[in-house]
């Protein structure tokens, strides 16, 4: 009898153990590469890296102006495209998607969330790329688009089946048509879920490096025209640490810390606006 | 169809037959309820009552594989047939569920308001005389007169299922059905509820699903006994409950089975 206690007790104590090491170790990992990139970073961090565009290789100094702005715009013009139609999507398979088109959207959904980032690119520049004649930002932003609309299909999904049937009941039994209970009600409800699945979205996105490659290109000037080869900080980082100064290794550390901050500053603004939205009622 | 031989008539149903798939879990009943009367449907869990009154507002129809024979007549008029809109009967019959079922992100004003603003916009007013009178209706006007504005989800369990019932009102219904509304309340809420049943019946014709026999008891004007689907016994709530003429519902008012 103690001996059975005993031993219930030695492998509730190892397991609790074990996972608490490995929550630590997943921390850890985010610890050390935040911790990393200010250590390299930060020290270059200054007015001029926000507000000055690139110099020459060989110059020192300089910043990633265009690329802050470019970052916003490409990934701004992605969720605008994006966010709608995921939504949508999640929506439709949530409320109306239990027969077989249904299915066929989810399975379409999977697959597409499985697919490598750098394959949507190719597809962006076949169809947007080539018949326009020259890369733009508007590519890439559909190419970013289309990587967010299973993400956030799904997770949209997944949160509007949160809300109880006893809501949707209750709304429907009051004389709500169909359409109007699922906007007003159940989509209200699951509206904190469904806005961080969008910014869940958003962050994902915001770092993506390979779908701009050959569609936004990147771009050393300063430009705001979605119809032109533009600059993102990912790309940014890819041109800088991939190349042979230590003047540019150290503004892509740099950069790579402004991008990690621009998430971060994307996820307190949502988490803000849904306390906002639900502060209202209260 | 011509018009009840009966005036005081509102809500009856001729045979009905409520099914999922080709299980028939009520065997055609035929129950008539008069106007401004309450009527309390009693029986074993499973016995169809819940079945049989989301059939009155074809609520039954939206669960998977619902579907009924029979017919539904509200002021005479069949409410399945085809030139009836189920959405726009709806405002015709409220309905209050067995859990309280606030809007969470709704306030409790906008809670109430909600049924009438699904009806096409007006003047703010209106809508606020017609909020504060459900919620008179509903006896919770003065707990809530000063706190409209948050959330409904700050409201007491009871005070959430008296703001239901005022949601439910606000349309100006002419028929109420209660699916177990004090199954999850404490006995204060319950007797709130069950004193609303008595006022508000002066206005609406109610119908009122129950586990608790002395509550069909006390509030009802009719009883009906369902078991396995069918309609065992209808009377007046005093006869069937003092001297009820079939052996189930006896065996069941007396708490030997169910």
């Amino acid at each position: 009898m103690n001996g059975r206690r005993l031993r219930r007790r030695v492998v509730s104590g190892t397991m609790t153990a074990l996972v608490a090491v490995l929550s630590f170790v997943a921390v850890l990992a985010l610890v050390l590469i935040l911790g990393h990139l200010v250590a390299k970073g930060a020290s270059s961090l200054d007015w001029n890296f926000f507000v000055k565009n690139p110099l020459p290789a060989g110059q020192s100094g300089g910043g990633v102006a265009n690329a802050i702005v470019g970052t916003l715009i490409i990934v701004g013009f992605a969720a605008l495209i994006g966010l709608p139609i995921g939504i949508g999507t999640g929506l439709y398979l949530a409320e109306y998607g239990s027969g077989r088109v249904g299915w066929i959207v989810r399975f379409v959904a999977d697959v597409l969330n499985g697919t490598p980032s750098i394959v949507v690119g190719i597809f962006a520049w076949t169809w947007l790329v080539k018949p326009m004649g020259h890369f733009s930002a508007l590519a890439g932003s559909v190419g970013l688009a289309v990587l967010m609309v299973p993400m956030l299909a799904r997770t949209t999904e997944e949160m509007v089946r949160l809300v109880p049937h006893s809501l949707r009941e209750a709304a429907l039994a009051l004389g709500y048509p169909r359409w109007r209970t699922s906007l007003r009600v159940i989509a209200r409800t699951a509206l904190a879920g469904i806005v961080t699945g969008c910014l869940v979205g958003i962050a994902r996105v915001a770092g993506e490096t390979a779908p701009l490659l050959f569609t936004a290109l990147g771009n050393l000037n300063f430009s705001t025209s979605i119809l032109q080869p533009m600059q993102t900080l990912s790309l940014q980082i890819y041109v800088y640490a991939t190349g042979p100064f230590d003047e540019w290794h150290r503004l892509a550390w740099a950069a790579a810390l402004v991008l990690m901050g621009l998430v971060l500053l994307l996820s307190l603004a949502a988490r803000w606006a849904i306390r906002q939205h639900h502060g209202a009622a209260r | 169809m011509a018009p009840p031989a009966d005036a005081r008539l509102q809500l009856q149903t001729v045979r009905l037959t409520a099914l999922y798939g080709r299980r028939a879990v009520v065997k055609d009943v035929s129950i008539l309820f008069p106007k401004h009367t309450v009527t309390a449907l009693i029986g074993p869990s499973g016995c169809g009552k819940t079945t049989f009154v989301r059939c009155l507002n074809r609520m039954h129809e939206l669960s998977e594989g619902g579907w009924i024979t029979g017919k539904v007549l509200l002021d005479g008029q069949d409410v399945y047939d085809p030139s009836i809109d189920a959405v726009q009967l709806r405002r015709r019959i409220g309905m209050v569920f067995q859990r309280p079922t606030p809007f969470p992100t709704m306030s409790i004003y906008d809670n109430v308001a909600a049924g009438l603003r699904v009806n096409g916009r007006r003047p703010r007013a209106e809508l606020d005389s017609a909020v504060e009178g459900a919620l008179r209706q509903a006896a919770l006007w003065d707990e809530v007169k000063d706190r409209l504005r948050q959330s409904a989800l700050a409201l007491s369990g009871g005070q959430q299922q008296r703001l239901c019932v005022a949601r439910a009102l606000a349309p100006e219904p002419e028929v109420l059905l209660l699916d177990e509304p004090t199954a999850s309340l404490d006995p204060a809420g319950t007797q709130h509820i069950e004193e609303l049943c008595h006022e508000l019946k002066t206005r609406y014709t109610i119908v009122i699903v129950t586990h608790n026999l002395q509550q069909a008891a006390r509030i009802s004007d009719y009883t009906a006994f369902f078991y396995l689907g069918d309609l065992v016994e209808l009377g007046r709530t005093e006869e069937l409950f003092t001297k009820p003429t079939k052996e189930q519902t006896e065996a069941y008012i007396t708490g030997r089975f169910g």
